[in-house]
Parts: C-alpha cells; structure tokens; sequence
C-alpha cells in the first residue's frame, strides 16, 4: 500500500550520494553536508509519520492505551 | 497471494539498503526501518482478525478479561521493544538496543504485575 514510499526513499537516497560526490569533485565540501542533511530530514519526516501510523496501529490492537 | 508480495518487498527493500550502504548509512538505516514498518502494516489486518477470533473464544470459556488483555499488552511492548531494539541493533547500535529491551522488560514486569498479585492471593488462600 505504501511500497512507493520505499523507492521514494531509495531515489533521495541515491539523488543525495550523488548530489554529494558532485559537490566534493567541485570543491564545495560544505554544501555537500548540507545536501546530506536535508535528504535526511526529508527522509525522516516521512519515516516518523509511518512509524506513528505503527505505534497507533499496535496500541489499537493490542488495547495498550 | 500475501507472502509473495511480502517477500518481494522485503527483497527489493534490502537492494536498494545495500545499495545505498557505503555513501549513506544512515539512508539505508531509514530503507530498512520503513521496509519493516510496510510489512506490518500489511500483515495488521489479519493480526486484528486473529485477536478478534481469540477474544472471543475467551469470552466463550468466560475467562476474565484482564487476562486476556495483559497477554495482549504484554505482546504489543514485547513486539514494539523488540522492532526498536532489532532497527538500532542494525544500524550496529547494541548499547542502545539492550537499554530498549531492558525498557520493554521493565514493561512488561509493571503490566503483568496484578496478575502476580492475584496468583499469590490465590496460593495464600490455598495454604493450610
């Protein structure tokens, strides 16, 4: 249902790496850990909304309240 | 059937972690965690059919229903501890990942803590 979430990750993943390499052939190492930070945040905020889906999920079924 | 598309998930999902496993750990770290989160979700429906078909049966024997419902609770922080403490245990984290299933321990122990109260009572009440 949300595997498209999958890939989206894998392709900022790899757009990031990418993006990276780029950055440190042309000198700019600092714009290259900014580029890291932001596909991660991005990626997390994804990841955190997903795992609340979890956590409300198993306390419903599990009565955990 | 489910348990193809299960395990294509998973397969894909551990490809494209490996993949991005030497530039970005931590990307790959996020790959596995949503990989778990997808399969679960996708398994919850029947999860919820099954506990539903167990509640009834306790209700059938007439079992008390704090029973029942600390099993559950004790499953539910027994499997959250556990998907937390495998995710940091991947990422190569083990001090976390033994501090989370000490959390969940702790847990259980406070959850489960009526019942044993009762079972004694009852061992009480059953000595001479």
């Amino acid at each position: 249902m949300s595997v498209d979430l999958i890939f989206k990750i894998a392709g900022i993943g790899i757009l990031v790496a990418v993006l990276n390499q780029v950055l440190d052939r042309s000198g700019k190492g600092e714009y290259a850990t900014m580029v890291t930070l932001a596909g991660v945040v991005i990626v997390l905020m994804m990841v955190i909304n997903m795992i609340s889906k979890l956590f409300d999920s198993v306390k419903t079924i599990f009565q955990l309240y | 059937m489910e348990i193809m598309q299960i395990a294509g998930i998973g397969i894909i999902a551990t490809i494209l972690a490996v993949i991005l496993k030497e530039q970005k750990q931590e990307i790959a770290l996020q790959i596995s965690i949503v990989a778990g989160l997808v399969i679960f979700l996708f398994v919850i429906t029947k999860l919820e059919y099954v506990v539903e078909v167990l509640s009834t049966l306790a209700d059938r024997v007439d079992l008390d229903f704090i029973y029942f419902s600390t099993i559950l609770k004790v499953i539910g922080i027994a499997y959250i501890a556990e998907f937390a403490a495998q995710v940091s245990r991947d990422a190569g984290e083990g001090a976390i990942a033994s501090k989370i299933e000490l959390g969940g321990k702790v847990l259980i122990m406070v959850v489960s803590m009526p019942i044993l109260m009762g079972l004694l009572d009852l061992i009480m009440k059953i000595m001479p």
